[in-house]
């Protein structure tokens, strides 16, 4: 069911204010996910696909796309391995509708 | 800031707006923060705005609001995957003014009722999140914001800082969500010219149509769509619960979901040609009464979504973050002038006031709700399957006598679910709804 949407053209309407190498959201330990987590859920889950299950079995993460809802955080609660922050004040999304 | 302010409120959403308009116009010194480039650029709703909260505080706010359409028409659709049954309520009541709903966008809507904040009185900072809050003792004094020189004190400091509820959470106020008590949502705005969205909704200018949609579009999931209409776009957008989502076979994702939604034979007719402008995500706190935490302590109350304020049964939110930000407000405004300062022991009217208004009475009324419908996902599956299963039976001519056509569906039901089941389930509704 997934495979056919791209977001990424989604994500290409919306403005953002990138906060150049200050990602506000960090996996705490990327080793984790590779060795504990079977389900890797944050990367369905996502609505920006943010995070990305790599062929040897890590997730990394690119915030730069990131809508803010702090889904992540939220159901990394087995592992609780995501340091999860709102961007910097006037960084992040934009939402000109909202 | 070396100034000292009678209120911050953190958050410029409907609950913190109401709370610095309501504290700014009796004359409190009110600064609120808001990490948003403007107060709007942050949020994100479907968007339904009910008149009665607003009216509260903003009697006049008809003049000159940025109001979409009235609404005049709410259908509710249960879909399958090829058909949907619905109930459409069409009244020419809701045509007479004063209006009791609107559809409304979000950051216009924000940025609208933040300049009546201002002015009111009220000193706004955007760009500026606040990092944590100051606490001395069991007394919150003040904030903590990612500028420079940001401690800013304050004798209260009110909570509207959206569903994430990150401050409350790091002074240990209360605990995490969990993903079983929150709903991710995500919506899209397409536009299209006017007179295509007033001929397909049949309505006419300023006249809107909102419809709330259940069924397979959420693969199996607790959750609903919806699409409404504005003046020259539509908002479609579905919801599911985040555990839902979590723990989906199919590791089905939001976007997912939505474009399902999107291509459902009922609904890609009515949004055929839309020009998507936007696409956004947000939590919706649906945990109901049990997950509301503890609202208030010394020198803090809790307002709108970072209280778990909202009816999910009924779609209601901004109106009880607006309720909740007023009656907050009010709060500090009696302590101040009692003069008996912002201690637990003045600020516990909030909660008295909270109780005795809509907002807890209704999340108590539907208090087993969530509950219900999450521990029974048939209500969301198996439902919407039979149920537009029996539709086509009884709708279709096809030489079968109406008795076998009953007989047939009765059939289906109990193949489906046992008649215990069915009982049961009628049975946990009406308890659930009661
Ligand atoms: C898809 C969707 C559809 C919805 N549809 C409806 C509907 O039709 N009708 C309805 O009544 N309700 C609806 N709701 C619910 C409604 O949107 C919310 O209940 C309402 O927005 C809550 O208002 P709030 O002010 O509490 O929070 P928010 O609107 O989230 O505002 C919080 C504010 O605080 C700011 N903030 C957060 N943290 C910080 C910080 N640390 N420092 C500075 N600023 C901060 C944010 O930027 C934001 O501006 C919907 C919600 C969603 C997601």
């Amino acid at each position: 069911m997934n495979a056919a949407v791209n977001v990424e053209e989604k994500l290409f309407q919306n403005r953002y204010r990138v906060d150049a190498g200050r990602p506000h959201i960090r996996i705490k330990q990327p080793d984790l996910c590779r060795t504990e987590c079977g389900t890797q859920s944050c990367t369905y889950v996502c609505p920006a696909s943010c995070y990305k299950a790599e062929g040897n079995g890590s997730v990394t993460l690119i915030t730069d796309g990131c809508l803010e809802c702090g889904s992540c955080r939220i159901i990394c609660n087995e592992h609780a391995n995501v340091a999860w922050e709102y961007p910097r004040g006037g960084y992040g999304v934009l939402f000109k509708f909202g | 800031m070396n100034e000292r302010f009678d209120a911050i409120v953190v958050g410029a959403g409907p609950a913190g707006n109401a709370a610095a308009y309501t504290m700014a116009s009796a004359g409190l010194k009110v600064l609120q923060i808001e990490r948003g480039e403007y107060p709007g650029s942050k949020n994100v709703q479907g968007a339904i705005l009910y008149s009665d909260a607003l009216e509260k505080i903003i009697p006049d706010f008809r003049d000159d609001a940025p109001l979409e359409r009235h609404i005049i028409e709410q259908r509710m659709w249960v879909l399958d995957d090829e058909s949907f049954v619905g109930t459409h309520f069409r009244s020419d009541d809701y045509n007479k003014p004063p209006y009791n709903r609107y559809t409304i966008i979000r950051a216009q809507f924000d940025k609208w009722f933040s300049s009546k904040v201002r002015e009111a009185g009220a000193l706004l900072i955007c760009e500026t999140t606040v990092s944590e809050l100051l606490v001395d003792g069991n007394r919150v004094v003040g904030v903590r914001c990612d500028r420079e020189g940001g401690d800013i004190f304050a004798d209260v400091v009110i909570l509207a800082d959206g569903v994430n509820s990150t401050l409350a959470r790091k002074a240990g106020f209360h605990a995490e969500i969990s993903p079983g008590n929150v709903a991710l949502a995500v919506k899209e705005i397409l536009f299209m010219p006017q007179e295509a969205i007033e001929a397909r909704f049949n309505i006419t200018e300023d006249e809107g149509v909102v419809i709330e949609a259940i069924g397979k579009i959420t693969d199996g999931m607790m959750g609903t769509g919806f699409l409404y209409t504005n003046k020259d776009s539509l908002t479609i957008g579905i919801g599911c619960m985040l555990a839902d989502f979590k723990g989906s076979p199919n590791r089905t994702s939001p976007y997912a979901v939505l474009e399902r939604m999107k291509k459902h034979p009922a609904i890609a007719p009515m949004i055929a040609g839309g020009e998507m402008k936007e696409y956004c995500a947000h939590l919706i706190p649906e945990g109901g009464f049990y997950a509301v935490p503890r609202v208030f302590g010394d020198g803090w109350m809790i307002v709108g979504d970072s209280g778990g304020f909202v009816n999910s049964v009924h779609r209601e939110g901004s109106n009880l973050a607006m309720t909740t930000g007023r009656l907050a407000a009010e709060t500090a405004i009696a302590a101040k002038e009692a003069g008996k300062g912002f201690g637990a022991a003045s600020l516990k009217a909030y909660k008295a006031a909270l109780d005795e208004s809509f907002v807890m009475k209704d999340l108590h009324k539907y208090r087993d709700m969530p509950d219900v419908f999450h521990r029974n996902n048939q209500f969301f599956t198996t439902y919407p399957e039979l149920v537009n299963r029996a539709a086509k039976t009884m709708i279709t001519v096809d030489g079968v006598d109406k008795k076998t056509k009953e007989r047939e569906i009765f059939g289906d039901f109990r193949q489906k679910r046992s008649l215990v089941g069915l009982m049961g389930d009628a049975f946990k509704l009406w308890r659930a709804f009661r």
